[in-house]
């Protein structure tokens, strides 16, 4: 793409103090390029070491599979927060996803162009809206509603579902709007002269051709909702037990680090930053997979190119 | 972001008659209930919104006075205003723009215009993405123990500035990225042609003609800075503080509304600080849309 400024740009006509010049800032944003990859290598290396004594001293092994989790009696297990954050991420997937992806197909085969001025601002500001702001409308509105509709408290995991929902949809949506907007228009032209309808030329035709982009767009929700903090420690109700029902309070990984930091110290702070170090672990992962997944389409695109 | 859609693909279809809405009995009712099914997806997004603004402008308008804005908060912050957390979130936020902004820029030219497509920009890129979604209280856990506790900066504007430095990075460099990408190469050749370095080309000709789309990608970073709890938790403080100078700590409006939605002690003063947060971040995005819409339409009067 960018090869134009590499072919042309070669220096041969001017003097050696400008050639030394160009190369100094080359170099200049190189580093600045380069700020991106040291930040992630510190991140994790700084987390990672803060974690490193739970190894030798809770034990990698109790550590993930415990259920028991008391700061007082210095037992850490974190499954009651994985499944914590298993069991909100999946809510807010199950019910975000389809809302967000729907909003992307209207968007970009339904919607005329006046429609779509006025939704896809809105699908942005969704985005812009801090997650504290969330956090607190979940916490004066739908706890509120929640506990009338089902008794308690109204902090737990159907909170959590509807406001983390709303919060992945802007992501899902611009995303899976981007790959649907790029297949190309043969392809509905050609689903269309052959009689199929809208939705037919959707279901059948478009959809499947955007597969990939929209599980990508998925996937990265998914890593929004999974480290979601303060929007979640505000509406889950935070007691590090096991799943007790759908308004029954529970813990996440993010909503427990910052519960316990305020007050903690040796291993239960060893044991948080374990927490965060698989925090960043697993969205590491799912930033990878969508990578892999784009460049396995990528080669096998280019042998269908072949084929032809 | 385009604030006036072009016209896609599907528009042209659409208004030459080729998109077939109906069908046959079976088939135009199944075409019909899945229409009407989409419509609905994007009326509840809409409406989620909606109702989230309203509630929060309704419930906070009537919080905002001159008063409120302007002064300290007094007894358990149960009363008085929210100035100090306006100031230290207005000061963390612009310095981290100033890190930011240099940085982001030079990084996307590095990787627009400068680097040989290969290993390295992969890398780079990947970076890039892994950090973008690195989970904000991960961010903040980072900030703590490398600029507070490692580097031995206090807990202040400064350490919260780099902190959401690393958390603009990459959305900033992304966007000026699409920007410079953006700029039609025949630009580029008319310079070279003209007999200007590469560098001469990137900072008089590309940077500028991209200008506008690098805002709009500054200018959205900015509204995530400001609304960022976590990370600005643990690298600011959490003392009600007038900060002058960038070591001294401070509460963040984020850090504030939070704290008030937890205490429940001054829920009218946690209305006024989301209607305030809310109000900046619309602000910012209709900026944006404004610049953008600037941009596109000197574009079209040019064409």
């Amino acid at each position: 793409m960018s090869d134009s400024g590499n072919k042309t740009g070669k220096l041969v006509m001017v003097s050696r103090a400008t050639q030394v010049k160009e190369a100094a800032l080359a170099t200049l944003f190189f580093i600045c390029a380069f700020v991106a990859v040291l930040a992630v290598f510190l991140i994790f290396a700084f987390v990672a070491w803060k974690a490193s004594p739970l190894f030798s001293q809770i034990g990698l092994w109790d550590f993930l599979t415990g259920t028991q989790w008391s700061v007082e009696d210095n037992i850490y297990g974190i499954v009651p927060f994985l499944l914590g954050s298993l069991i909100v991420t999946a809510g807010a997937l199950i019910i975000g996803a389809p809302l967000a992806v729907l909003t992307s197909v209207f968007l970009s085969e339904i919607a005329k162009p006046r429609v779509r001025n006025i939704i896809r601002p809105a699908v942005e500001l969704l985005a812009g809206i801090p997650s504290v702001v969330y956090g607190f409308f979940g916490v004066v509105v739908v706890a509120p509603l929640v506990a009338r509709a089902g008794g308690g408290a109204g902090f737990g995991p159907l909170t959590g579902w509807i406001i983390l929902s709303i919060m992945i949809v802007p992501t899902i949506a611009t995303l899976s709007e981007d790959a649907l907007k790029s297949i190309p228009m043969g392809i509905r032209e050609a689903s269309f002269a052959m009689g199929a309808t809208q939705w037919q030329t959707i279901y059948k035709v478009v959809l499947p051709a955007a597969k990939i982009g929209i599980i990508d767009a998925v996937i990265l929700g998914m890593g929004r909702a999974i480290g979601e903090t303060m929007a979640v420690l505000m509406v889950v109700g935070n007691a590090p037990q096991l799943f007790a029902g759908i308004n029954a309070p529970i813990s996440t990984l993010t909503s427990q680090i910052v519960l316990g930091m305020s007050y903690s110290s040796g291993l239960h702070r060893t044991a948080l930053f374990g927490m965060a170090a698989i925090l960043f672990l697993i969205s590491m992962a799912l930033v990878l997979t969508v990578r892999l997944m784009a460049r396995d389409q990528k080669r096998k695109t280019k042998k269908k190119d072949k084929r032809l | 972001m385009s604030p006036v859609t072009p016209k896609t693909g599907m528009d042209v279809l659409r208004e030459k008659k080729l998109a077939r809405k109906g069908g046959l009995g079976r088939e135009h009712a199944a075409n019909k209930i899945a229409l009407a099914i989409l419509w609905l997806a994007a009326g509840i997004t809409v409406a989620a919104l909606a109702v989230i603004l309203i509630y929060v402008i309704v419930r906070g308008i009537g919080v905002i006075s001159p008063s409120f804005i302007f002064t300290w908060p007094h007894g358990v912050n149960s009363e008085g205003g929210i100035w100090p957390t306006i100031v230290s979130t207005l000061y963390c936020t612009l310095l981290s723009m100033l890190f930011t902004t240099p940085i982001a820029i030079l990084a996307a030219v590095y990787l627009a215009e400068y680097a040989k497509q290969g290993r390295v920009v992969r890398i780079i890129r990947f970076a890039a993405d892994s950090l973008a979604s690195v989970p904000s209280i991960v961010m903040g856990l980072f900030g703590l123990t490398f600029f507070v506790e490692a580097m031995h900066i206090p807990m202040s504007m400064l350490s919260a500035a780099m902190a959401l430095t690393l958390l603009m990075l990459p959305i900033v460099m992304r966007t000026t990225e699409e920007a410079i990408r953006a700029v039609p190469r025949y630009i580029r050749w008319g310079s070279y042609g003209l007999g200007a370095t590469k560098w001469q080309t990137v900072s008089r000709v590309v940077l500028p003609t991209a200008m506008p789309r690098i805002i709009t990608g500054l200018v959205l970073a900015l509204g995530r800075a400001i609304g960022e709890t976590a990370v600005v938790f643990y690298t600011m403080g959490l003392a009600i503080n007038l900060p002058l100078l960038p070591t001294e700590s401070g509460r963040s409006m984020a850090v504030h509304l939070y704290l008030m939605a937890v205490e429940g002690i001054n829920l009218p003063a946690a209305y006024g600080t989301a209607f305030l947060l809310m109000v900046i971040i619309l602000a910012l995005n209709m900026g944006a849309r404004w610049i953008a819409k600037r941009y596109h339409r000197r574009m079209e009067t040019k064409k």
